[in-house]
């Protein structure tokens, strides 16, 4: 610890910090645009100068360490000044000298009002310019379809090159040229390939990067700004929906340090306008083998009879991959209500909850990933089932002694891993310590093991994740340290497991089991398929694959329209909330069922989403912890420890189309674009 | 400098790759560096291939360098791009490298800045029978030899328009000329032969008199071995007449700040305590001679008289100010 | 004057061979081992007590410098870098060196490689000086081929391996923390400081970064002893000095030098006088084009030397003095070395990226007159805010020139500017609208 004075104020702090930190903990604000937390410091932008006494001029306070500084003659800490004339003088000057060459288009600039530049003039600037020499002007530069580039608003500040680099492990911004020509451009103006490259918008301290979908849509003020929790996979990435009046205009990530830190994948920040796409805003019925538009109570009609005609033990149902706990206990408690104990909702993953929390959650925890210093990878590509994650191993990675292995596919990652191989096999010869990489687990004091969903596809899950959490279990840890992680594909996949949306067999039973009625609650990506000559209800919020083989439609709402409660891959339950309605005559998703269960049997218990949420806490008093992880209980079963796996296989990774994994982003146009993008790359690069 | 941009995608070439013989030098480039820092050797690799391909440098060399040693290619373009001695289009075949920078622009270079305008045409423009084609530089640190630039590798310096007309001339029409000073001077020697080293200015090589050899032995202590001739004062006997008189210690205990004259520092005023000098008017009051002691005594060469410590003293020693002491008051 | 025995680059002109039999005939590469035997800390006292600063412009003590290095040699090697990247307007001197004289530096960076416990040195020398390049390439090979480096260099019991690379055309590698991210393949945007590179320099290893003349007269000084070194010159101010008198003199040449030797005497001895005589003499840039310039009034005996000149509120730096005569048009010479820092700025921080295209046009404009007034003091100001506000010293170089300008040229500004106004055809000036 070091004692520093900061404006007369004395704070002690850490050796390592800076003196741009040492000042915020004595309460002064220093402005910066180049300087970020999460990124490299560069030190370029000059704006965050301040006095140190004794020195001969000013120094950059993000790139000084407090450890640097030098005491008075006589050992008096440090004296640091953030208000005095030099520094007014040297910010004024840094500040003028941005502003000469940054054009007066803030009224058509998509970065007005909340600008760092424009916010910064404001308080540091002077009011008036003495630059008569002509603007430098520069050519904007294509760099995909996400990012929209007006180079001439460019303050050089790279922290977009050093988050392309650093943080999404992409060599593709840099800045060529030198001097006042210095441009910030990828390789002969190449599209971006990183899959979290939205965040640069959100880096850019003015409007040089903005996004291209959002393109003149909005003024910041416009918009009701909505904190919820994203869907598009396991990682429950807090984001803020902004929206005017009904329409989502856009998605922002908000800070979460155990989870998504501040960044959020493209999927997350731009599937928005599929929000808005193909749309189920009506009830529909299947009229001479034709979809047609109906009233809610012909179709709530034609669903009774149907209902009234059918065993109850021909009936089954099958969620989705968006839902939130209270949609999936809602759709539980209606299939119940209705006499029916078929329901499916795990997303193809037949994993067995009694096995334990723990053999399905991220034990290590997300954030303890920094803290692991050794890795293996099984059937998993965090890279896409989970991007914001992976950025969270590479952070561990550029750490430094951190190896990593996988078993799976061998793609890039961002990172550099030791390819041990593809399939149970090399898991096996793992388990008996015959690969090096064993030992390097045994060694390490926070191992980490991430199983992937691609583990499915190798065998019997069950019986791997049982091998797997064995061989974990067996590594000498820290103590309280958990190595065995499950990565999770879906938001709504660890929901299902706690909920019980779990039928014998999966989805694969229930379709062999050719059902005659059955309930589809967003089930696209399911697996599910319809059988010949059964009935099928849809519920749910796009035209999508369910949609289409549908007999009856009831329109639902999408995750924005709702509230919420989600757990993520490590068990964390978090609370999203509604940022707008849903579109025509589209209902929310519980009293969908609020409703038909007053119909076709005896009307369930609750009346508002309220008391619906109350009902789950009662059933599942753990998921009223927000934002806690889920505790995790030692299973007491005792049986012969799995050691081995049995059966050969090939652990798959990866989603077969990364961009269009839900029915959200079928319907998205921008995240066609990515995915068409993706594959041209793809091809490109073989 | 303008924007740099690689040139046109018509008339960039689809591939490139080293020649053997570059190759395999580009392997003892990269041998140079530590394991893993094959990227130092970056510079000169697409320095080597541009020199492959005609003096510029094309975009598909920019690869094939960042695929040779494990680099980003947006990396290499960065560094293609900040280097301006890479030129991403076409030069002619004697590229022309003019230094425009303020000693040569002293000595001519815009006379031949027109001499490349009239026989070239524009910057960066190749004339039509591929020849030559010019660039102005900045400086190419060769100052002495101003007005100079660069045809390829070699520099012509001492240029006067007349010279370089014919030289581009004889260029073009494949005469050989002799690079360097193009006047009667060797090298950075001045015009007209060497006022200095003028037993070196041959090329025979005199054995020089190492008048003791230096012992090979562990000694610590390595005499010189020749005592400097330069002009240094003698040291002074303190016992000289001329010194000037001096005071065992400051009267009443306290002496002046002698810092407040411009010229005396702390360790100047250091000596002249040891002098017994404290007082402004102790130094107010030396005789010529004296400051000639004092002058010597500091190794001063004639500062005291130039800094004019007298008067200083004087105005000082009655209380008064100068520029100098005012200005040094007000700072603390 | 020097006396030829005092002058330690005795092929300075490029008479001689600059072969090693021809250097081993000057003096070099005698009594190698016995100096190195005699011990680290033995030479960087030497050093010391030679009083020697550095040659590279800024003037700092190098024996300190050198005892800034770890003791010994930790985890991480260390590394000894020699700047040749001489590209200041105004100096050539590392050239001489490198072309003429290329043993004194290759054997200096033996004694400089021990001294800070370095088994590894680079010279990176600017791309344009391809000539040196190969010179310099040659004497080295023929070090390695005589033993001289490489494993127990010059039987001297310690391996040093000397490597030479380049750049391709950038001012800013000169700065010695760019010259480093050059020397690891990127570009060349300086470093913050700290750390410093003797803590943090190549590849985050403990580095040394010496100019060529620095290094290249550590050999004399250990054979000649530090006495004889630091007796020449003036106090603080020791050694001899490579100086480079370009611009309006009749001889432009490199000679070497005492420091401190009076302007005068520098210019009539070696230079055959001011062109015009000496009350032609408009100016003078004593240091290469960073340092502001002087009037002739403050020149006569102007002792040349680091401590005179920074209290006159200019530098000695490289030693590359510019000499402009009352021919010059002042405001355009130095509207081109305000070009030059446009130029070669490498774009990474604020103040110096936008602030020298900024002077560059304001000066361009003033040189025709095509100005305001009161656009001097503004532009004063730029200058004042620009300097000490960048990572590195290009800023403050940029602005120097141009207060240099104001501060003893300001009525030839004001002349140029009324003689604009009062020609009636002239287009008005423009005004910034607020």
């Amino acid at each position: 610890m070091r004692k520093i004075v900061v404006d007369d104020i004395e704070v002690e702090v850490p050796d390592d910090y800076s003196v741009l930190q040492a000042c915020e903990e004595a309460g002064a604000e220093i402005p910066r645009f180049c300087f970020h937390e999460r990124l490299s410091v560069a030190g370029n932008c000059r704006m965050c100068l301040v006095e140190a006494k004794g020195a001969p001029k000013p120094i950059a306070s993000c790139a000084y360490g407090v450890k640097d500084l030098r005491p008075g003659p006589n050992g008096e800490p440090p004296v640091i000044e953030t208000r005095s004339d030099v520094v007014k003088k040297a910010r004024e000057g840094v500040m003028e000298f941005l502003l000469i060459n940054h054009p007066l288009d803030c009224p058509i600039c998509d970065q007005g009002g909340e600008c760092d530049l424009q916010d910064q003039a404001m308080y540091y600037g002077v009011d008036s310019s003495r630059y008569v020499e002509n603007k430098r002007a520069v050519e904007d530069k294509y760099i995909g379809p996400l990012v929209k580039t007006i180079m001439t608003r460019c303050i050089h500040c790279t922290r977009c090159v050093r988050f392309t680099t650093e943080v999404a492990g992409v060599s593709e911004l840099g800045a060529t040229g030198r001097g006042e020509d210095m441009e910030i451009t990828t390789y002969l103006e190449h599209a971006m390939t990183s899959e979290m490259q939205g965040n640069v918008i959100d880096l850019c301290p003015v409007g040089a990067l903005t996004s291209r979908p959002y393109a003149y849509q909005a003024r910041p003020w416009e918009l009701t700004k909505t904190e919820t929790i994203d869907v598009m996979d396991a990682l429950g990435s807090n984001i803020r929906v902004d929206a005017r009046g009904r329409e989502v205009l856009r998605i922002m990530p908000r800070l979460n340090e155990e989870v998504n830190e501040e960044w959020i994948s493209d999927k997350s920040r731009f599937h928005w306008d599929g929000l808005k796409a193909q749309r189920l805003d009506r009830a529909f019925i299947r009229k001479e083998g034709k979809l047609v538009p109906t009233s809610w109570n012909e179709a709530f009609e034609a669903i009774a009879t149907k209902v009234n005609a059918t065993d109850k033990s021909k009936i089954a149902g099958v969620s989705g991959n968006l839902l939130s706990l209270e949609d999936q206990f809602a759709f539980k408690a209606f299939m119940s209500n209705l006499g029916s104990n078929v329901i499916e909702g795990r997303n193809g993953v037949n994993i067995d909850p009694s096995l334990g929390r723990g053999s399905y959650l991220f034990n290590s925890t997300i954030a303890g990933i920094e803290d692991a210093d050794a890795l293996l990878l099984i059937g998993v590509n965090p890279r896409e089932d989970a991007t914001v994650l992976n950025a969270r191993i590479r952070k561990r990675w550029r750490q430094g002694e951190f190896p990593i292995a996988v078993i799976g596919d061998d793609v890039d990652l961002t990172y550099d891993f030791e390819h041990i191989g593809i399939g149970t096999d090399s898991l096996n010869d793992l388990f008996a310590g015959k690969h090096s990489f064993a030992k390097t687990l045994e060694n390490a004091k926070r191992p980490m093991i991430i199983l992937g969903e691609g583990a499915a596809q190798a065998g019997d899950i069950n019986e791997i994740i049982a091998a797997i959490s064995n061989f974990a279990a067996s590594l000498q840890g820290d103590d309280g340290w958990n190595a065995y992680n499950f990565l999770h594909r879906s938001a709504s996949s660890v929901g299902a497991l706690e909920l019980g949306l779990v039928f014998d067999g999966g989805i694969d039973a229930i379709n062999n089991a050719k059902y005659d009625f059955v309930f589809n609650y967003a089930a696209d990506d399911s697996g599910y398929e319809k059988s010949e000559g059964s009935f099928e209800v849809y519920i749910g919020s796009h035209g999508d694959k369910g949609a289409h083989s549908a007999d009856v439609i009831l329109p639902a709402a999408a995750y924005t329209e709702k509230s919420g409660l989600y757990i993520n891959t490590e068990g964390r339950v978090q609370r999203g909330l509604r940022a707008s309605f849903p579109p025509g005559e589209a209902k929310e998703d519980w009293s969908i069922f609020r409703a038909l269960s007053a119909i076709v049997g005896s009307p369930l218990s609750f009346d508002s989403f309220d008391q619906l949420r109350n009902a789950l806490y009662q059933e599942y008093a753990d998921l009223n912890q927000i934002d806690a992880l889920l505790p995790v209980v030692e299973s007491t079963e005792s049986g012969d420890k799995v050691t081995k796996i049995s059966g050969k296989g090939i652990f798959g990774s990866g989603l077969d189309s990364y961009f269009l994994s839900n029915p959200i982003c079928r319907a998205s146009a921008i995240m066609a674009d990515c995915a068409s993008l993706k594959q041209t790359t793809q091809i490109a690069a073989e | 400098m303008a924007v740099r941009r690689l040139a046109p995608q018509d008339i960039q070439p689809s591939a490139f790759a080293f020649n053997a013989e570059n190759a395999k030098w580009v392997e003892g480039q990269i041998a140079k560096f530590p394991e893993g820092r094959q990227a130092s050797a970056v510079i000169p690799l697409l320095w080597r291939a541009q020199e492959q391909h005609d003096g510029w440098l094309p975009e598909a060399a920019i690869r094939v360098v960042a695929e040779t040693l494990d680099m980003p290619y947006i990396r290499v373009l960065e560094v293609a791009t900040f280097y301006t001695m890479f030129n991403l289009s076409p030069v002619g075949k004697f590229f022309v490298q003019l230094c425009g920078t303020t000693p040569c622009m002293l000595r001519g270079a815009e006379d031949l800045k027109d001499v490349c305008r009239e026989v070239i045409g524009e910057q960066n423009s190749v004339t039509s029978d591929g020849m030559l084609s010019w660039l102005e530089v900045e400086c190419l640190g060769a100052c002495v030899n101003a007005p100079m630039v660069q045809i390829n590798k070699d520099y012509y310096e001492d240029l006067t328009a007349e010279r370089f007309k014919e030289i581009l001339a004889d260029l073009r029409s494949g005469k050989d000329v002799a690079p360097g000073p193009q006047i009667d001077r060797h090298l950075s020697a001045p015009l007209g032969g060497p006022t200095t080293l003028i037993d070196f200015a041959t090329a025979d090589i005199k054995q020089v008199e190492v008048k003791e050899k230096v012992s090979v032995a562990p000694s610590a202590e390595v005499k010189p071995v020749a005592k400097p001739k330069a002009k240094v004062a003698e040291t002074l006997s303190l016992d000289d007449a001329d010194r000037p008189e001096g005071l065992e210690k400051a009267r009443d205990g306290e002496a002046d700040n002698l810092q407040l004259i411009s010229g005396i520092g702390p360790k100047i005023e250091g000596i002249l305590h040891s002098l017994g000098i404290f007082h402004f008017d102790q130094i107010a009051k030396w005789s010529e001679k004296e400051v000639d002691w004092v002058d010597g005594y500091l190794r001063f060469k004639g500062r005291i008289g130039r800094d004019n410590w007298i008067e200083q003293s004087k105005i000082l020693s009655e209380g008064g100010e100068t520029e100098f002491s005012a200005r040094k008051t007000k700072k603390k | 004057m020097l006396a030829d025995e005092d002058r330690i680059f005795k092929n300075l002109y490029g008479y001689q061979d600059a072969g090693l039999k021809g250097a081993q005939a000057r003096g070099a590469w005698d009594g190698t081992a016995g100096f190195i035997k005699n011990g680290r800390d033995w030479i960087v006292e030497q050093v010391k007590a030679s009083a020697l600063r550095g040659r590279g412009g800024a003037g700092f003590p190098t024996g300190l410098k050198w005892s800034f290095m770890p003791k010994e040699e930790g985890p991480l090697p260390h590394y000894l870098v020699v700047n040749a990247d001489e590209s200041e307007p105004g100096t050539c001197k590392d050239r001489e060196i490198m072309r003429n004289d290329p043993h004194l530096l290759i054997e200096g960076c033996l004694y400089a490689a021990f001294a800070m416990a370095a088994h590894t040195g680079y010279i990176y020398i600017r791309g344009e000086y391809i000539r040196e390049r190969e010179a310099l390439q040659r004497a080295i090979d023929e070090a390695y081929d005589a033993g001289l480096l490489g494993k127990n260099a010059a039987g001297s019991g310690w391996d040093f391996d000397l490597y030479l690379s380049h750049g391709a055309g950038a001012y800013i590698c000169g700065e010695e923390t760019a010259l480093l991210e050059s020397l690891e393949g990127k570009k060349g945007q300086p470093r913050l400081k700290p750390p410093f590179p003797a803590a943090c320099g190549l590849y985050g290893c403990p580095t040394t970064i010496n100019n060529v003349e620095t290094v290249a007269v550590v050999p004399d000084i250990l054979r000649r002893g530090a006495d004889w070194f630091a007796n020449i010159g003036t106090p603080n101010n020791s050694g001899t000095k490579l100086f480079c008198i370009s611009g309006h003199v009749n001889k432009p040449c490199n000679v070497e030098e005492a420091l401190g030797i009076p302007f005068r005497e520098l210019i009539d001895t070696h230079c055959g006088g001011i062109r015009g005589g000496w009350d032609n003499l408009l100016a003078v840039i004593p240091g290469g084009s960073s340092v502001p310039c002087l009037p002739a009034e403050q020149c006569a005996d102007l002792p040349m030397d680091f401590d005179t000149l920074r209290n006159l509120k200019s530098g000695l730096g490289t030693a590359g003095v510019i000499v402009m005569d009352k021919s010059t048009d002042i405001i355009r010479a130095i509207t081109r070395i305000s070009y030059f820092y446009k130029h070669e700025s490498c774009g990474q921080c604020t103040p110096c990226r936008e602030g020298t295209g900024w002077m560059w046009r304001v000066l361009t404009r003033m040189s025709e007159g095509r100005a305001q007034k009161r656009e001097i003091d503004m532009l004063l100001e730029v200058t004042t805010q620009i300097e000490g506000h960048t990572i590195c010293a290009l800023g403050d170089a940029a602005a120097w020139p141009v207060q240099g300008l104001i501060r003893h040229f300001r009525p030839e500004i004001e002349k140029r500017i009324d003689q604009y106004a009062a020609n009636p055809h002239s287009d008005p000036v423009i005004v910034a609208a607020e």
